[in-house]
């Protein structure tokens, strides 16, 4: 046996590493004041911001949460002594309500209330699908065609009809695949709920509620607005275009050549023109293409433009996900004999759309925000209704605080997207790896 | 060239091969463009047959083989695998590619799944299979390629070897009756050829009919009943493993097996 001199028995307890190291005065040093030139810019920068502050703060800092107009928040402002002026925050007190619904009755506003947490529900299971049941998705199903009857109101059976309208569409492929084939049957598909929607719904609705009262009360369209209006055209272009979106990319992909040139030609139609033109083009032109007699609604027709606008994009972003596949992917789809729909579904679109998440989430900010130009075709969402308030002679003049209001709202959402998305992108990765 | 040290011993017992034919491929030619990449290709494979193909790169060997489950698409000839003929009719392009599996040189497994969903996945959407039935089946043949204790990382945390015997795994999930293998060792490291090696001996003593692209002479030696040599798109020689190595007939064969053998 060995013969040590000195074996140590106890382990010295851990120190503490020297404050220098640690805590706020150790970040500081190794981050702000490393070596002479990075604390130069470190003073540098803290006097830039600090003058920005100095001037935005007080500005801001203004009580004139109670003010009835623009000249008495500047007797306010005179009376505090403040060189610079202040912020007039009375037109939001006074206003806000309106800049977030529009000119939607009061008594009912509920129903977009309702509307609005019933989307985290419905999409609870769609975004964050380990932390609700599968079973909120039959939720998430219903709510597709309860939102819109809740916002407009109406007979109860029209949701429930226009619910039909696909399970008519499934019969009908059912029925005519034997008959004329899987293309015939699926164009048939598509055909038959959209011509029910367009003739059916409507009588067939009116005649029901005539025997059986069942509804509420009808809100129209042009009493929508606010920043509700911009949710709501945003949530379900956003929806749609994702979906559509999808198809085109796998059509661009498609062997067939039909479809390919019509999704190549109307991903490229979409993407060449602003949308503000085709904005006009819903307000103006497409009820001349629509059968006499039958009054499409405005803000549909502004939706179906923001949605195929989006997806135009999205198909584009898709695509490129879909090029980043390594071929090996489709081959052993097809070795394992999985069938082209079901390789898509279980294989390729799920790899596809994980690399595409940045670039579709940009795509949906930007459609969000894009919604603000249907002030420009009437419609009053924030921006439309910023004309109004601005004309009233209390509020004339007023710029900043109506205009950071409303930029606040949408920063707001945007970033609660964009942090979804990062969070999305690294809750993806850690899974895989 | 890498060699295999032989197995002390290869069990022969079950490696019958019988007179059903497993495929039978007749003066069938493919082109890519104008590129005639396979000419005249004449091949009848039999039920247990454990065929190895080798031959200079771009000699189309790996089109050969993605023929046979059409990931490929001939030009002329017939190719007809346990009785489907595979021709323009997509219904016998399934049943062909759910009967035979096949082992790619990259792995190709599906990275956002699990290596057990990688498993059950085909079974579950094509063949039906009940959930628990297909897990259990997946277990079995991660057992047998002696990696169960995987079943529920990502292809992207194994190393190489064992994402191979994963990829032959999933392959056999599907009971498939013919195995083809598109060189399954050349994108490894030697120490993981082997383990990957021994999972295809252990197929063979089994009696899977197999299709093996490989330049693993020693593979050949051990387990093959035949080996074929292509060039320039045909086939130039077939014999049995022995002759073959020892008596090569033709100049291009033996010019091939001694710049890999000749060292
Ligand atoms: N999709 C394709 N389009 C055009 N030419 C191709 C294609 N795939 C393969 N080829 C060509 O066909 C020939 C045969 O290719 P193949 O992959 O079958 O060769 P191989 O014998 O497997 O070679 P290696 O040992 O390098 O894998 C090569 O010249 C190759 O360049
Ligand atoms: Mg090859």
């Amino acid at each position: 046996m060995a013969d040590y001199s000195y074996v140590r028995e106890d382990m010295l307890p851990e120190r503490e590493p020297p404050v220098s190291e640690v805590g706020i005065i150790g970040w500081l040093r190794e981050n702000l004041f490393s070596g002479w030139f990075n604390s130069i810019l470190t003073i540098l920068s803290l006097m830039f911001i600090y003058m920005i502050l100095a001037a935005i703060v007080p500005w801001l800092w203004t009580p004139t949460w109670g003010a009835g107009s623009l000249s008495e928040c500047r007797e306010i402002i005179a009376d505090l002594g403040k060189q610079h002026g202040g912020a007039c925050y009375g037109v939001i007190t006074e206003r806000w309500q309106q800049l977030l619904f529009g000119f939607y009755p009061d008594e009912l506003r509920w129903r977009p209330i309702l509307t609005f947490l019933g989307l985290f529900v419905a999409l609870g299971p769609v975004l964050f699908s380990d932390v609700f049941p599968r079973k909120v998705l039959w939720f998430t199903g219903a709510y597709l065609f309860l939102a819109p009857w809740l916002m407009w109101g109406g007979a109860i059976w029209t949701p429930l009809l226009v619910a039909a309208g696909p399970a008519l569409g499934y019969l009908a492929y059912r029925f005519l695949y034997g008959v004329i084939g899987n293309l015939g049957a699926v164009i048939v598909a598509v055909l038959v709920p959209i011509l029910f929607w367009l003739f059916l719904v409507g009588p067939i609705s009116s005649g029901l509620f005539s025997v059986i009262p069942l509804g509420l009360e009808v809100v129209e369209s042009r009493l929508f607005g606010g920043f509700m209006l911009s949710v709501w055209i945003g949530v379900v272009a956003i929806a749609i275009s994702l979906v559509l979106g999808v198809v085109l990319a796998l059509g661009r992909q498609s062997d067939l050549l039909i479809v390919k040139y019509l999704s190549v030609g109307f991903i490229e139609f979409i993407r060449g023109v602003p949308l503000i033109t085709l904005l006009f083009v819903a307000s103006t032109l497409l009820n001349i293409f629509m059968p006499p007699g039958t009054n499409f609604d405005i803000i549909l027709r502004v939706m179906i433009m923001a949605t195929l606008f989006a997806s135009a994009y999205i198909a584009e972003v898709v695509r490129g996900g879909l090029a980043a596949l390594p071929r090996g992917q489709y081959e052993a789809a097809d070795a394992l004999g999985l069938d082209y729909w079901k390789a898509q579904r279980l294989i390729i679109l799920p790899q596809a759309l994980k690399i595409s998440i940045p670039g579709i989430v940009s795509t949906f900010i930007g459609l969000f925000k894009d919604t603000t130009l249907v002030s420009i075709i009437g419609l009053l969402d924030p921006i439309g209704l910023t004309g109004s308030i601005r004309a009233d002679a209390n509020w004339n003049g007023i710029v900043w605080e109506l205009y950071g209001f409303i930029a606040l709202l949408f920063f707001l959402s945007c970033f609660a997207m964009s942090r979804y998305s990062m969070w999305l992108e690294k809750k993806l990765r850690k899974d895989h790896h | 060239m890498s060699t295999l040290e032989l197995e002390p011993s290869v069990d022969t017992s079950k490696m019958q091969i019988s007179d059903e034919v497993a495929i039978q491929i007749a003066d069938m030619n493919k082109w890519f463009g104008t590129f005639h990449v396979l000419r005249d290709i004449d091949l009848t494979v039999y039920r247990g047959e454990r065929i190895v193909i080798c031959g200079p790169s771009g000699s189309g060997k790996s089109t050969l083989i993605r023929c046979i489950n059409r990931l490929e698409e001939h030009q002329a000839g017939k190719i007809v695998v346990d009785g489907t003929e595979l021709n323009s009719d997509l219904k016998n392009v399934d049943k062909v590619r759910s009967e035979v599996g096949m082992v790619f040189q990259h792995f190709n497994l599906f990275p956002h799944l699990t290596v057990l969903e990688n498993c059950t996945l085909a079974p579950i959407w094509v063949r039906k299979v009940p959930r628990k039935e297909a897990v259990e089946r997946a277990m079995h043949f991660l057992e047998k390629v002696k990696i169960p204790e995987q079943a529920n990382k990502y292809p992207g945390q194994l190393s190489g070897g064992q994402q191979q015997r994963v990829a032959i795994a999933r392959s056999l999930c599907m009971m498939p009756r013919i195995m083809l293998f598109d060189e399954p060792t050349s994108a490894l490291d030697p120490e993981m050829i082997k383990e990957v090696l021994d999972t295809m001996i252990e197929l063979a003593e089994e009696g899977m009919t197999m299709l093996c692209v490989t330049h693993e002479m020693g593979f050949a030696q051990a387990v093959a009943n035949r080996v074929i040599f292509m060039a320039d798109g045909q086939i130039v020689e077939q014999n049995e493993p022995k002759e073959f190595f020892n008596n090569p007939k033709s100049e291009r064969t033996q010019q091939f097996l001694s710049q890999i053998i000749g060292h």
